[in-house]
This record gives C-alpha cells, sequence and structure tokens, in this order.
C-alpha cells in the first residue's frame, strides 16, 4: 500500500512539474525575451486558462503527501519552513501577476505586473529545483550534535544558507553549492520547456527565435547535466546501486537522455508539439531517475544516529491507506475528464483568446 | 516555547480570518451567479445575463483571492504544526487531500471556461460549467467543515501507542454529529455575505440614481436571498450548532455564554456584559432571566453549567475573546434577520426602491456579515482552546518543535505586509467594477 500511494505522489509531482513547470518557464522567457506587447499577449494567452488548474496539482499533491505519509510532511515543511513560505509568497506574486496585469491599461501598472509574473517564475524554478537538491543530499535528521540528537529523530531545521556554502558541511543550509548547481538546472530545463509550450500553442514572432534559444540552451543543459552526475558521489556514493541491482530502472535516465537529444532536433520539428513532448520526457525522466537512485529513501539522512526516512517508516497506517484508493480512483478519473475538456476546449493556438482583458 | 506557541498562532488566526473574507463571498455568490444564469435562461431577459456576468467578475476577483490565500493555509499544517500533522495526518490528511482532488480541480478547470467561455460553449453549456463552480466551491467548504467537525468532535479514530491517531471508521468522518449542522449554518451564513454584498451594491445604485434596473434587481434578490439564509443560520442550522456545544463542550458553551456559575432555577441570557476574569463576574450586565434554558433545553429552569464546575486547565483559553465573539456573532444575526424582514415587507409593498432609510442601512451594513461571519469562526475556534483535537490533544503539544519564534513572526510579518498589499488592490479593482456598473463593463 505504502508503494501504491509512493507511486501516486511521485507521479502528481512529475505532472505537476511538468504542467506548472511550462508556466514558469513562459515566465522566464516573457522576463528576458518578450519585447513587443504582443509577444507578451501571446505568453500571458498561451497559459493563461491553464496556471490555475496547474498549480492544483501542486496543492493536491501536498494533500496526498500529508494524508499517505504524514510524518514526511510534518519533518519536511517544519524542516524546510523558510523556503516553502518564500515559494508561498512567490506563488501568490505569480498569481497577482498574471490576473492583474490586464485589469488597469497604464503602461506602469501593467510593467509592474508584467515583472512580478516574470521574477517570481523564475525564482520557483530556481527554488524547485534547490528544493529537490536538498531533498537527495539529505538533512540532519534529529539535528544531532556531537553524535546526539537534540529533536526527535525524524525533526529537523535548516537556515537558508551556512557559511561555507557546501552539501558536506556539519551544519546543512538549503542553498549549498551542490543544491544551486540543480537550481540552475531546473530553471535551464523550464525556460526550454516554457519556449516549447510558447511555439506550442501561438503564432508568436517570437517563435522562430525561441527555437534558436531551445537549441543553444539546450548545450547549456547538457553541460550541466554531466556535471551534476559528475559530482553527485559527493552526496551519494553509491548513486547507480539501485540501478545496478534492477536493471530496468535504467528505462527512466534513458527517457531523460531522450528527451534531452531529441531537442537537438527542435530546427527541424514539422509537428510543433514534438518540442513540448521531448522536454516533458526530459523532466519526467529526470525526476524519477533522481527519486529512483535514492528509493526507498524520501528524505536522507546525514548523520550516522538516526536512519534515513523512507517510504515505510512515514507512512500513514494501513486502514486509511486502503480506504483512501477508492475515493482516489473516483477522483483521478474525474480529474481526467476536466483535463480532457479544459484542453479540448482550449485547443490549438491561443493568440486571440483574450485572456485577462476587462 | 511559549512565544513560539504564541507566534504560531498568530499566523494561522492572521492568515485564516484574511483567507476566509473570500470564500465567504464566493461560495454564496457563485450560487446567486448560478440563480441569475438560470433565470435568463427561463426568461430570455438580457438582464439576468448581464447581472450573472456583471457578479461573476467580482467573483472572479474574489475566487483568485481566495485561491492565492488558500495554499498557506495547506501548508502551514506542516510548516507550523508538524506534531499536529504527524500525529493526526493519517485522518484529517483523509479529508484534505479529498479537497485537492475532488473540489479545487472542478473549480480551477470550469473557472476558465466560466470567465471565457461564453461565447464558445452557449449559455445552456455557460450555465452548466457555473453550477460545476458552484458545486466546487460547496464541496471545498463541505471537506473543510469535515476535518474541522473532527478536530471538535473526534470520531471513527483510534490512539497507537505512539500517540499516533489512525482512522478506523471512513465513514464516521461524514456521519459526524458536529458536521451537518456546523456545515449547513456556515453555508447559510456564507449565502448572507453575498446577499448583503448583492442588496449593499444595489442600494448603492438606486441612491446614485445610476444603473436603476440593476440597483432594483440587486436589491430585491439580496433581500429575498438575505432573509431566507439569515432565518436558516439562526434556526435550524444555529439553534443545533449550539445544542451540540452544549452537549459536547459544556465548558465552552458555559464561557460562550459568559456564566461563571451555575444558576439554580434556570439560567438567564446575557445580552451585553463585559467578562471580569479577576472577580470572576459579568460587569456591567443586562440580561433576560430564564431564556438561556429555555432555548438550550426546552424547559424554563433547566440547569446550565457554569464555568466554576470546571478544571481551570481545561477552560477555553481567552475566555472573553470567546465570549465577545459569539455575542457578536449572534447580536448581528439578529440585527441581519430584522433588516431583511423589514425590506422584504416593503418589497411586497412595492415599496423598496423608494424606502431611503432601508436603502441606506443596507449599504452600511456591508461590512458586517464579514464581522458576523469571522467572529461565528472564532467561536468555533477560540471555544475548541487549548484543544487541537477536542479532549485529546492540546494545541501546546501540536506545534512544529524546530521552528522557532524568530522565523515565525519573520514569515508572519511578511504575510501581514503581502496581505495588506493584496487587500488594498482587491478594494481598487472591486471599487473600479462597481463603479463602472453592468452595462459597460460587459459591453
Amino acid at each position: 500500500m505504502e508503494l501504491f500511494w509512493y507511486i501516486v505522489l511521485m507521479t502528481m509531482l512529475a505532472v505537476y512539474v511538468i504542467l506548472d513547470g511550462y508556466d514558469f518557464g513562459a515566465g522566464i522567457i516573457h522576463l528576458f525575451f518578450a519585447k513587443s506587447e504582443k509577444d507578451k499577449k501571446a505568453i500571458t494567452n498561451a497559459i493563461g486558462p491553464f496556471w490555475d488548474a496547474n498549480e492544483v496539482w501542486l496543492i493536491a499533491a501536498g494533500g496526498v503527501l500529508f494524508f499517505a505519509f504524514p510524518t514526511l510532511y510534518a519533518s519536511s515543511f517544519s524542516g524546510f519552513y523558510l523556503p516553502l513560505i518564500m515559494i508561498l509568497w512567490l506563488l501568490i506574486f505569480r498569481a497577482t501577476g498574471l490576473e492583474l496585469r490586464g485589469q488597469i491599461h497604464n503602461k506602469m501598472w501593467e510593467t509592474i505586473w508584467d515583472k512580478a509574473f516574470g521574477v517570481s517564475s523564475l525564482l520557483l524554478a530556481l527554488f524547485f529545483g534547490i528544493a529537490l537538491g536538498n531533498v537527495v543530499r539529505g538533512v540532519n535528521l534529529g539535528m544531532v550534535e556531537n553524535g546526539v540528537s537534540t529533536q526527535e529523530a525524524h525533526y529537523f531545521f535548516l537556515p537558508l544558507w551556512n557559511t561555507t556554502f557546501s552539501p558536506q558541511a556539519e551544519h546543512l543550509g538549503i542553498i549549498d553549492w551542490f543544491t544551486i548547481l540543480l537550481g540552475l538546472v531546473a530553471v535551464v530545463t523550464l525556460t526550454i520547456h516554457g519556449a516549447n509550450w510558447i511555439i506550442f500553442k501561438t503564432n508568436s514572432s517570437l517563435n522562430t527565435k525561441l527555437k534558436k534559444i531551445i537549441f543553444n540552451l539546450n548545450f547549456v543543459l547538457l553541460a550541466l547535466v554531466i556535471i551534476s552526475l559528475l559530482v553527485w558521489h559527493v552526496i551519494e556514493p553509491k548513486p547507480f546501486h539501485n540501478f545496478l541491482k534492477n536493471p530496468w530502472l535504467f528505462l527512466f535516465p534513458i527517457i531523460t537522455f531522450t528527451g534531452l537529444f531529441g531537442l537537438f532536433k527542435v530546427k527541424s520539428f514539422k509537428k510543433e508539439g514534438l518540442g513540448f513532448l521531448f522536454s516533458s520526457l526530459f523532466l519526467f525522466g529526470g525526476l524519477t531517475s533522481t527519486v529512483a537512485s535514492i528509493f526507498p529513501k524520501v528524505l536522507p539522512s546525514t548523520n550516522a544516529v538516526n536512519p534515513s526516512l523512507t517510504l515505510y517508516n512515514v507512512a500513514a497506517h494501513e486502514y486509511g491507506l486502503s480506504v483512501g484508493v477508492y475515493w482516489f480512483v473516483i477522483a483521478v478519473i474525474l480529474v481526467a475528464a476536466y483535463m480532457v475538456i479544459q484542453y479540448k476546449v482550449f485547443k490549438g493556438k491561443m493568440d486571440n483568446v483574450g485572456y485577462g482583458e476587462h | 516555547m511559549e512565544d513560539m506557541l504564541f507566534y504560531d498562532r498568530m499566523q494561522f488566526a492572521f492568515t485564516i480570518t484574511f483567507h476566509y473574507l473570500f470564500p465567504q463571498l464566493t461560495m454564496g455568490l457563485s450560487l446567486m451567479i448560478v440563480y441569475f444564469k438560470w433565470k435568463f435562461l427561463r426568461t430570455h431577459v438580457e438582464k439576468y445575463n448581464d447581472a450573472a456576468k456583471f457578479w461573476m467578475r467580482i467573483f472572479a476577483l474574489n475566487f483568485a483571492m481566495g485561491v492565492v490565500t488558500g495554499i498557506p493555509m495547506e501548508f502551514q499544517f506542516g510548516t507550523n504544526w508538524a506534531k499536529f500533522s504527524e500525529l493526526t495526518g493519517g485522518i484529517i490528511g483523509q479529508t484534505l487531500a479529498m479537497e485537492g482532488m475532488f473540489s479545487f480541480f472542478l473549480e480551477s478547470s470550469f473557472l476558465g471556461l466560466f470567465l471565457f467561455g461564453e461565447k464558445l460553449l452557449g449559455h445552456k453549456l455557460h450555465f452548466v460549467t457555473g453550477f460545476l463552480v458552484f458545486l466546487g466551491s460547496w464541496a471545498s467548504g463541505f471537506l473543510i467543515i469535515a476535518t474541522h467537525s473532527w478536530m471538535q468532535h473526534p470520531v471513527g479514530y483510534e490512539i497507537l501507542e505512539n500517540g499516533k491517531f489512525v482512522l478506523n471508521n471512513f465513514g464516521a468522518l461524514f456521519s459526524n454529529v458536529w458536521l451537518w449542522p456546523s456545515y449547513l449554518h456556515n453555508q447559510a451564513a456564507s449565502i448572507v455575505t453575498s446577499s448583503f454584498v448583492v442588496a449593499a451594491i444595489g442600494a448603492f445604485y438606486i441612491l446614485n440614481n445610476k444603473h436603476n434596473e440593476f440597483g432594483k434587481l440587486f436589491v430585491k434578490t439580496g433581500v429575498v436571498f438575505g432573509l431566507i439564509s439569515s432565518l436558516i443560520v439562526a434556526f435550524p442550522t444555529g439553534d443545533m450548532a449550539a445544542k451540540n456545544v452544549v452537549k459536547h463542550q459544556p465548558v465552552t458553551f458555559a464561557a460562550m455564554e459568559g456564566i461563571f456559575e451555575t444558576e439554580k432555577g434556570g439560567s438567564e441570557i446575557v445580552l451585553i456584559g463585559q467578562p471580569n476574569m479577576l472577580e470572576k463576574k459579568l460587569d456591567n450586565k443586562i440580561a433576560v432571566p430564564n431564556i438561556l434554558s429555555f432555548l438550550t433545553y426546552q424547559s424554563w429552569d433547566a440547569e446550565i453549567k457554569g464555568l466554576n464546575e470546571f478544571d481551570k486547565k481545561d477552560y477555553p483559553t481567552n475566555v472573553p475573546g470567546l465570549y465577545y465573539a459569539y455575542h457578536i456573532m449572534v447580536g448581528l444575526g439578529t440585527i441581519f434577520i430584522g433588516l431583511m424582514f423589514f425590506a422584504v415587507v416593503q418589497l411586497f409593498r412595492k415599496k423598496l426602491y423608494t424606502t431611503k432609510w432601508i436603502l441606506w442601512s443596507l449599504l452600511f451594513m456591508l461590512p458586517f456579515p464579514y464581522i458576523a461571519n469571522t467572529t461565528g469562526w472564532y467561536t468555533a475556534e477560540l471555544g475548541r482552546q487549548p484543544w487541537l483535537v477536542y479532549n485529546l490533544l492540546r494545541t501546546a503539544d501540536g506545534a512544529s518543535p524546530t521552528v522557532s519564534s524568530g522565523n515565525t513572526l519573520f514569515t508572519l510579518l511578511g504575510f501581514i505586509g503581502l496581505y495588506l498589499l493584496l487587500g488594498m488592490l482587491f478594494l481598487i479593482l472591486v471599487g473600479k467594477i462597481i463603479n463602472k456598473g453592468p452595462q459597460t463593463i460587459n459591453a
């Protein structure tokens, strides 16, 4: 039962990253590359009717985490207190940026909310990458000092940074060179992903330029991925242990690299949805490969005193998990139906949807 | 440790109070928009469709505010109440996860279609999307109140040796005696808010002599919905909710009513008075003898337990706060019924739109249903203190062990600043929509 909910949770998180990820990417493109009013309009139109439903995947995943793995929810949400609250603030700014921009026709007003949308999207991409870095690196569970736990074995608290910015320091921080590296991977990946979505959903004059940007950024991404793999042993001495034991898991890295290398052909794609498909594959493969490498751990311990949190020692009780399957299956069928309706109504190019115009 | 708990509580109180200003309007308003749209489908009179679209605009802003201030609520269970989440997540996580899966997806998928899809979908399907948004918001309220009810009156659980609460009866969460009275009471109160808002904007138009046609429609719809919903808030739902408190939380009831000592021969109902915690009595009291006993037990001389009969450590943490919250709610609820009653009488006499004092009263009443809803929730929440899970888990034992007061104060200040900004922007934008009026805005 734990394994079922683990797969559900990871799938929901992956869906969240793929869906809201294109919103973040669109925000980054909007911030750096959209100059004309027409291009900006095209970008907000392309994500306007979707971003809210996309964000619900995060809330729903949070709900499933709470219900199926309450100990992990309690431990990680209190331990990563500051970055989580900041993510909330950024989500609020992102939403207000998108929703308020069109409410008043005034250059200054529009500029403020354009920047709010763009900057918060960029920071959200960075923060989520850093968050992933923190989870795979692990934390000082039980806040061990000199070999003695100062808190219950599954609680911890991390400041934003320590003075050394090292993932191997005794006193860890949220931001260190390893988590920043993953933050950069996230920013670059989601920029590519967002650009693919814009190409897919609009006839914007940016599209040709975006293909070039994707092509160039893809080299940066490849370099970052290689660097990450080379330094991975710093946080996990045997990163391929799980893969060597269960070779079918290599499917996930294969998906990742299919997505990555597929994108090098971005300039010659005939079907415009293809680029989005490849960046989605990269995201899905990257996330699943990462969690597969630390499985069954969900939050590793960096000390020898307290054991890592695994999906088995953080799960809720059997009855609740079983009864949850019934309503969850019904809910998933409904959600799938909503998504089909939503994407059918807003299918094709969206340049002229008129999102947020009042 | 003490101040850690204080800031955790302050942050939750501040963020939930601000958050609930928005859903209380959207839940009731979605029903009224669906009504306008339905009326249009039946009569094909254009003004009903214009009314639906006008309120949709205001709904959309409120909804967005509700969403962005709602996400911090779900996060805070984990960030600030980690111990509580760890111990009870297997149960309340169930209803909260259901809210995400059943309600948020429904609302967010169809809101966009409802706001932008009228031409795309045609009127009938547009009505359906409106109805689905209404359904989603009411489902959300239901699951939140199911969670709330479990904390007030825990059912269907067992406690393991390690202190964890585990679910052993899923159905019990929804047949909880606390749930249905609270839910209906809350939803009726939400319609009270939307009725007063709709009526107030209508009165504003009539008194300013602009958009008169819509002014009349809004006042009429507002007062009819308003009278029915204010009555339901008091009876039967408020009555049933209060009887639950008497039965299951007698010490809370004593504090709400301001009864310091058990009275022989029946309890009086206190209309006005200030709780004096030093001398354990009410100062400057105005009260009517025996009414409380009658309302509670339908017997003039029934005995109601005073605070003196309970252990002091089980008193609600803030007795005066609870007492005021409850009395403000009840007092306002009574005034709402009175005003709406006169308004409906004038409506039947066809004099409503010219009765100035009622129009002015409707306009000035605009903030008060918000205050009544808020104090109603304060009654429920302060009344549950000092417990998170009534009689089983104390608030002091539920906070996050590792989040220091300095960090919580930092984020609390951030929330205060951010929400003040959001609140101002919201008022400016809603003001703009109201000022433009239904015809201009839909043109």
